[in-house]
């Protein structure tokens, strides 16, 4: 891999997020009554578009934000403006990522034809996010935020909403922590425009399908695991090589499972919310490979998991698949609205690397060939034997590459260290299926006991 | 623009700790106040609705049936005693404080502290309007344990990355 490609400059990018930027400022002070900086601000995102489809809507979105006449439409497209900047940022910084890791990427198809979804409820959350662009975020209240939870209630039961209902339960958590808007320190402007504009889009008809569009047969090798959460949701994302078992080309796929939660399961109970409903978790956790038989797939390489089209395979050691599958995979495009940067999680191997560990502020960073990359040990689970000294102690790693706040980083899902000249691997997901290790297993037990503390609860006030 | 305002993901709460739930189910830092749900020790079907208010420290207690609780009469019950202590085990004393809006004095923050703050100012009892909106608030949070995981992936999560660092 070629660091030095990651630190240098990705033209463009610093003017597109310039306008996003200007942008967020706006949405900071709400959109209701705009002061002469903030409509310029909205200016600034409509001419950045200004040679895209969007331009007309973005333009005429903005001056009527300007004038304070901006209806819920008027939002929507100053949210696609913002997505479409973004979205290119995302473009130019997957361009180079492929570049550092000599990675080729296979052609996004065109998006599928879209079917509204349940209009009342996406029309209620588009709504609840039109109040939130109104008061911005230093005029929410307990009153505005708490305008959320009954929409959100009632999309959670269906797992077709369960993308907007994840995004809009974790976004008004932290809303409603931070209330009020007024007597807040500091915002994170970029995060809470990205989450905003994001509800907007997914309240679009069939902006959250992702429908498999073929089968696969063949060997799935596990890279890793990655663990997202927030207090009342999490999911767990297994990256992995696929062999097609009539010899095509190997390709890195991603086989996802989540699950709503209440905020008290945390850690190994995660594991244990979502172990049952995907076999690969402890496949991946044992280092075993699977044979997977007319398993569904989309077109960005998302297993849409189901146990009975797997079967658990013969060993299959991580960084083996890292050493020898990996670099010949190719890698499927991301879907057009998932374009951000958020959404980058390349799957990478490095080795031959200097690892140092700062002492203060326990931050990794990773040297080779005379380049810098910064590793984030913080989000690896902590219901998991990988820690940042284990990280800091190897010689080999299994990670995904990100981007966010104007940098490259590495996430690391496992590494190699020696112990006692022996090499061994430490995987983030090794917990995943199940645990024989001491502190594991103490925290399965209190999280066996927390959630039947619960049942128990349910059972016995709920249908009352 | 600072990092934290220019991070798509950066943490803005920090995560809950893990403590056991059989004495207090339902903790949270909502609406205003540090409210909860508290089990009875003497009748498994009965549980108390408990919460303070942020600032005033006004406080009320009553059951899920909605009979007052006897010991909330004069000041803080011990049913609201143990909401605050697994509240600070939960969220970590500092941010019990800061929501509630206590200066425990000089010194680290305990649920001792904390109610020996609060008590002292001599609380008056809040009404026990908000009690039917915690329980409600309870049972859509044990409500959560019976929808269905799914395979389909949700990309959005990808704006919520774990942290290692607690409150
Ligand atoms: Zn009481």
């Amino acid at each position: 891999m070629r660091l030095d490609l990651l630190t240098e400059p990705v033209d463009g990018l610093d003017e597109a997020l310039a306008a996003v930027d200007a942008f967020d400022r706006a949405l900071t002070g709400g959109l209701l009554r705009l002061r002469p900086a903030q409509a310029a601000g909205l200016a600034e995102l409509a001419d950045a578009v200004a040679g895209s489809p969007l331009a007309a809507c973005a333009a005429e979105a903005a001056e009527k934000a300007a004038a304070g006449a901006a209806s819920e439409d008027h939002f929507l497209a100053l949210a696609a403006a913002r997505t479409a900047l973004l979205g290119s940022v995302h473009d130019a910084l997957t361009a180079r990522a492929d570049e550092a890791t000599g990675r080729t990427r296979e052609e996004a198809p065109a998006p599928a034809a879209a079917e509204p979804q349940a209009p009342n409820l996406t029309a209620a959350a588009r709504s609840w996010l039109g109040d939130l662009a109104r008061a911005g975020w230093q005029g929410i209240d307990h009153d505005v935020v708490s305008g959320s939870a009954q929409v959100v209630s009632a999309m959670l039961p269906d797992p077709g909403l369960r993308r907007l209902a994840a995004l809009l339960d974790g976004f008004s958590a932290e809303l409603a922590a931070s209330c009020p808007g007024a007597s807040l320190e500091r915002i994170p402007v970029r995060r809470w425009a990205d989450l905003w504009a994001r509800g907007m889009l997914l309240t679009l008809p069939g902006a959250a399908a992702a429908p498999a569009t073929e089968t696969v047969t063949g060997r799935l090798l596990p890279l890793g695991v990655d663990v997202q959460e927030h207090a009342t949701a999490a999911q767990a994302q297994v990256h992995a090589v696929f062999e097609p078992a009539d010899g095509g080309t190997p390709r890195l796929v991603r086989a996802s499972v989540s699950a709503p939660k209440p905020d008290t399961v945390l850690g190994a109970g995660v594991w244990q919310l979502l172990r049952p409903h995907m076999t690969l978790l402890a496949a991946a956790g044992e280092g075993r490979s699977m044979d997977l038989t007319d398993m569904p797939v989309t077109a960005e390489g998302d297993l849409i998991w189901q146990d009975d089209h797997a079967r658990t395979g013969e060993p299959a050691d991580a960084f083996a698949t890292a050493r020898v599958a990996l670099p010949t995979a190719a890698t499927p495009p991301t879907a057009p609205l998932d374009r951000h940067p958020v959404r980058l999680a390349h799957p990478v191997f490095l080795e031959g690397y200097t690892a140092e560990l700062d002492a203060d502020d326990e931050t990794v960073t990773f040297t080779l060939a005379g380049h810098r990359l910064a590793v984030d040990t913080d989000r690896v689970p902590a219901a998991g034997p990988l820690t940042p000294k284990a990280v800091a102690a190897s010689g080999a790693c299994i990670g995904l590459l990100r981007w966010d706040d104007g940098r490259f980083f590495l996430q690391p899902l496992a590494v190699e260290t020696t112990v006692r000249k022996k090499t061994v691997a430490v995987h983030a997901g090794a917990w995943a299926g199940g645990t024989t290790d001491k502190a594991g297993a103490k925290a399965e037990k209190a999280a066996t006991d927390a959630v039947a503390v619960l049942r128990e609860r349910a059972g016995r006030l709920l249908r009352k | 623009m600072s990092d934290f305002e220019r991070s798509s993901t950066a943490r803005v709460i920090p995560p809950a700790r893990p403590r056991k739930l059989a004495k207090v189910p339902f903790v949270e830092l909502a609406d205003g106040r540090l409210q909860g749900v508290v089990s009875s020790g003497s009748d498994i079907g009965r549980v108390y609705v408990s919460s303070v208010a942020a600032g005033t420290y006004a406080y009320a207690c009553s059951t899920n049936n909605n009979r007052p609780c006897g010991g909330a009469r004069g000041g803080f019950c011990n049913h609201i005693g143990a909401l605050i202590n697994e509240s600070v085990l939960q969220y970590g004393a500092e941010r019990v404080a800061r929501y509630l809006r206590v200066d425990a004095g000089d010194g680290e923050a305990t649920a001792q502290s904390l109610t020996t703050a609060m008590s002292g100012t001599r609380p008056f009892p809040a009404d026990s309007k908000a009690a039917a909106s915690v329980f409600s608030r309870f049972l859509r949070h044990l409500a959560y344990l019976e929808l269905a995981p799914t395979t389909g992936p949700l990309p959005e999560m990808q704006w919520f990355p774990p942290t290692r660092t607690v409150a």
